[in-house]
């Protein structure tokens, strides 16, 4: 090769290698960019009342920084999201694999795809306008902001994080088992429940730890219709606020820079982060140790 | 050992075939309602004014067109720095990075960037673009921020377009005498094109309902004004419904419903030719 | 093919892009309270409608926000619910920024409840101060708590956030000191965001601006206030605002002008435009309108360019505009 052609492809490589240094840039960003606020903020706040206050008042005249009621909004949305769409997700996905003809797949996989790719502001409307009344119809006593309303539509928009990775799981299961299954006489769905399923576990586990991450970090269905008030409580018939509202609500205000007020948005922020951050990289590694089970 | 079941074999499959029905008819059926719903209240707003109104206190005289404006400004920016980034990498991590320690520490890295919640990569533009880089609640701040947003998906789905080219037009090029870059010019990408295109059409719908980190590095919620520049403030659609819906007078509501079903057409349209090409790529490729 | 592509890509993205951009030959930045919003935001728009190229922006960061951006001279004109504070008046000084305090309409601060809540028949503002002062912070959370006449439901609050001037001037009138409050409520600078939660919710109870009661008066109900248990229960409207028969809950609403700005023809366009509209626009949003004689007097302040604020030193609490307007005009 001559060398000009050599330099420039070593050029072009090297160019190459700094695109990709990009994204681990991104990552130390937000890594650094969360911990130096944050840092700042426990200078002022003391760790341990940060965990175990249970109130969220940092912009008023009584002061408290608890972040429970922030988690505990955020984990009861959550929960409820989850109850749903971890059920529903898996039957669907069981049905599909098992049951369903082609026909039936082709046409319901890239609606449940539409579903994913709806931008939540339009869930959030749809929470708020639609469900929440209909729901007061049946619950009287419910509030207008309430946790069960976001929740039953976060559970509903994340069905298809849960059928997409664990339909590839079950498809994964090599035939040999099901015809055994079958041979010793069972039917579908003992052999999709007590064989295919446990079979395909491992990739089923990652799905639904993907969905907790994702409805964790989720915003504007929240920001939307749970309300914007701090509440330490486990009734889904309240309106409580999460980490992620709170976020917005912060950015929405006018919050002076290198207060304390506005380091609670880094505080929070990296709460979540450790969250999501725990659960992603959990599923990594189980689905790269899952993925060598089967080849 | 023999139990007597309450429920005999075929009745158990036929009654969870049933539940499993049901339970995908209620995804579905929400997403019918939904639409409905959205349609009824909206489509009566729908008119030449609503898209190019500016926005007003009067319901009926609002409109999206800074709103249209700033999303467009916004997409143009973000994907040219997007774009090229993303590709690149996705082709460097596939190409030439397969064995070593930093192209796994790599792709473990986008995998977590691929679940970090959208408000955090607010809290980072809003840090480094806002603040630190001095753009303030710019349409650059909002670009920039997106496009670290959206670069693990065009980066995940350039790989897997590359990965999805046959090794043998690789090899018939190399032993042609090509050049490393040469194959990846000559050869990869016009074959993965189509995949990579999909993945760029599906970043750009995923960017264009992005309402939180938006939010986040300054987006304002009424503009009535069109945008002067890239360092001017602006809105965008999810944004312009997120302030409709939460004004509870019901002129607003139709609004908010209104560009709700512009929004819907918009990520419809891009997800459906993102379909329609990822199944013509892969029928091209795999036979 | 490819060079095709590119070029038209190109040729596209900067059709659109120069498409999103305009040219405006003069700017207005408003920013400030989210009470005073609505009626700036109409004058500003029917502004507009005569005046195209003159860009207007209304921000809603809240009083508070609103004073931080003006004394750094960010903005030309703050929306304020609440007079400029010592504070304030301390940075306006040593930012050497002058202003011009311009009062435009007034508001009947509102306590509302919804329309399914079938047992508030009025409200003292010693009930007021028990619901709302720092120390029922997480003790009194029932209604029968308030009185004992009312039922053992939960008390669910909704009101301003801290930013707000709605809020300072709540909790000056009701706690006795600006911006002493509990905090375990929904608080909000958006009142749109009150409306929702107070309307929908059978145990809610919740203070705004007028207007946000006014657009929205099918799905809330207001609640009359006794100044003390012998006053009569009072409505906020027209008559007992502008009398001053609503108390303490009844204040006026301010923009404050960057003097340098208002050297600006088009500024001086606006603020004439302001004040002629204010009477009429106040009421299209629910507010209510000043006397005459003191929009005359507002716009005289202006034009003569009478900086300072007739407040300092002294609460906007029961104030009278029109005695201390005509003293500090001379």
């Amino acid at each position: 090769m001559p060398k000009t052609r050599y330099r420039k492809e070593k050029i072009i490589e090297w160019v190459m290698i700094l695109c990709s240094m990009v994204s681990v840039l991104t990552t130390i960003g937000i890594i650094l960019v969360l911990s130096v606020d944050t840092v700042q903020f426990f200078k002022e706040v003391p760790f341990a009342r940060f965990i175990t206050d249970n109130q969220w008042t940092p912009l008023f005249e009584e002061k408290h920084f608890g972040i429970l009621p922030l988690l505990c909004g955020t984990l009861l949305t959550t929960t409820i999201a989850v109850s749903v769409a971890v059920p529903m997700g898996i039957t669907i996905a069981v049905y599909l694999n098992e049951y369903a003809s082609k026909n039936v797949t082709a046409i319901i996989k890239p609606l449940l795809e539409v579903l994913a790719g709806i931008p939540t502001v339009i869930y959030g409307f749809f929470a708020l306008q639609i469900v929440t009344p209909v729901l007061q119809t049946i619950i009287p006593g419910l509030a207008g902001f309430n946790a069960l309303s976001p929740g039953l539509i976060m559970g509903v928009m994340i069905i298809p994080y849960i059928t997409s990775l664990s339909e590839d799981a079950l498809r994964a299961v090599p035939n040999s088992l099901r015809e055994a299954s079958y041979g010793l006489g069972a039917n579908r769905f003992q052999t999709a429940f007590r064989v295919i399923v446990p079979a395909a576990n491992s990739g089923i586990v990652v799905s639904v730890i993907l969905a907790i991450s994702r409805a964790l970090g989720e915003t504007m269905i929240v920001a939307i219709a749970a309300g914007q008030q701090p509440r330490l409580t486990f009734n889904p018939l309240e309106s409580v606020e999460t980490i992620t509202t709170y976020i917005v609500q912060v950015s929405m205000g006018d919050v002076p820079q290198d207060s304390l007020e506005y380091r609670t948005i880094f505080a929070a922020g990296i709460t979540l982060f450790v969250f999501t951050f725990l659960l992603n990289n959990i599923s990594f590694w189980i689905r790269k140790h899952y993925l060598q089970r089967y080849e | 050992m023999n139990k007597k079941r309450l429920i005999g074999p075929q009745s158990q499959d036929k009654i969870f075939k049933l539940f499993a029905i049901g339970c995908t008819s209620i995804g579905l059926v929400v997403l019918m309602v939904l639409l409905a719903n959205i349609i009824t209240k909206g489509f009566g707003r729908i008119s030449w004014s609503f898209f190019t109104n500016l926005p007003s206190r009067h319901p009926q005289e609002s409109g999206i067109y800074t709103a249209l404006a700033g999303m467009t400004s916004l997409l143009v920016i973000t994907m040219a720095v997007a774009l090229p980034i993303g590709i690149l990498s996705g082709i460097y991590l596939q190409e030439y990075g397969n064995r070593n320690r930093f192209a796994r520490i790599i792709e473990v890295n986008i995998s977590n960037l691929a679940g970090v919640p959208s408000v955090i990569y607010g809290i980072l533009g809003l840090q480094v673009f806002v603040r630190v880089a001095g753009w303030g609640n710019s349409i650059l701040s909002g670009a920039f921020t997106l496009a670290l947003l959206i670069m693990p998906i065009i980066i995940v789905s350039t790989r897997e377009a590359v990965k999805a080219v046959p090794d043998s037009l690789r090899e018939a090029a190399f032993g042609l005498g090509a050049t490393k870059w040469q194959v990846i010019r000559k050869i990869v990408l016009p074959a993965s094109f189509g995949a990579i295109l999909t993945g760029v059409i599906l970043s750009v719908s995923r960017a264009i309902g992005e309402t939180a980190p938006l939010i986040v590095v300054g987006a304002l919620a009424y503009v009535p004004f069109i945008p002067e520049g890239p360092m001017d403030q602006y809105t965008s659609l999810p944004i312009q419904i997120f302030n409709w819906s939460s004004r509870p007078q019901q002129g607003f509501i139709a609004n908010a419903a209104a560009g709700i079903i512009v929004l819907l057409l918009f990520t419809f349209i891009l997800n459906g030719v993102a379909i329609y090409l990822r199944n013509r790529w892969y029928r091209k490729i795999s036979g | 093919m490819n060079k095709f592509l590119l070029l038209t890509t190109v040729m596209l993205n900067t059709v659109l892009l120069s498409s999103c951009f305009k040219e405006y030959k003069g700017r207005i930045n408003i920013d400030g309270s989210s009470s005073v919003y609505p009626l700036t935001e109409a004058v500003a728009e029917d502004f507009r409608k005569e005046n195209s190229d003159i860009r207007i922006t209304v921000g809603v960061s809240g009083t508070g926000g609103g004073f931080k951006k003006f004394l750094r001279g960010e903005t030309d004109i703050s929306n304020a619910s609440r007079p400029i504070s010592t504070h304030e008046l301390e940075l306006s000084r040593k930012n050497g920024i002058e202003f011009i305090e311009i009062p435009v309409s007034y508001d009947g601060m509102a306590i509302v409840v919804s329309p399914k809540n079938s047992f508030v028949d009025y409200i003292t503002v010693a009930e007021l101060k028990k619901m709302w002062s720092p120390e029922s912070q997480n003790k009194v959370k029932f209604w029968k708590q308030v009185r004992s006449s009312w039922p053992n439901t939960k008390l669910n609050l909704y009101g301003a956030g801290t930013s707000s001037g709605t809020y300072d001037y709540f909790t000056e009138a009701i706690n006795g000191k600006p911006k002493a409050s509990r905090g375990d409520y929904t608080a909000s600078e958006d009142d749109n965001v009150l409306v929702q939660g107070v309307s929908s919710d059978a145990s809610g109870l919740g203070y705004f601006g007028l207007a946000y009661f006014t657009e929205n008066k099918d799905k809330l109900r207001l609640v009359p206030v006794k100044y003390n248990e012998h006053a009569e229960a009072v409505i906020p409207n027209d008559s007992t605002v502008q009398h001053g028969i609503y108390q303490p809950l009844s204040r006026p609403e301010f923009i404050y002008v960057n003097a340098k700005a208002a050297d600006k023809p088009y500024v001086q366009e606006f603020i004439k435009f302001y004040l002629e509209q204010a009477g009429k626009l106040s009421r299209e949003v629910g507010y209510i309108p000043l006397p005459e004689e003191v929009y005359k007097l507002s716009y005289e302040r202006f034009t003569k360019r009478i900086t300072g604020s007739v407040f300092e030193n002294k609460s906007v609490v029961g104030s009278n505009l029109l005695q201390l307007l005509s003293i500090d005009n001379k």
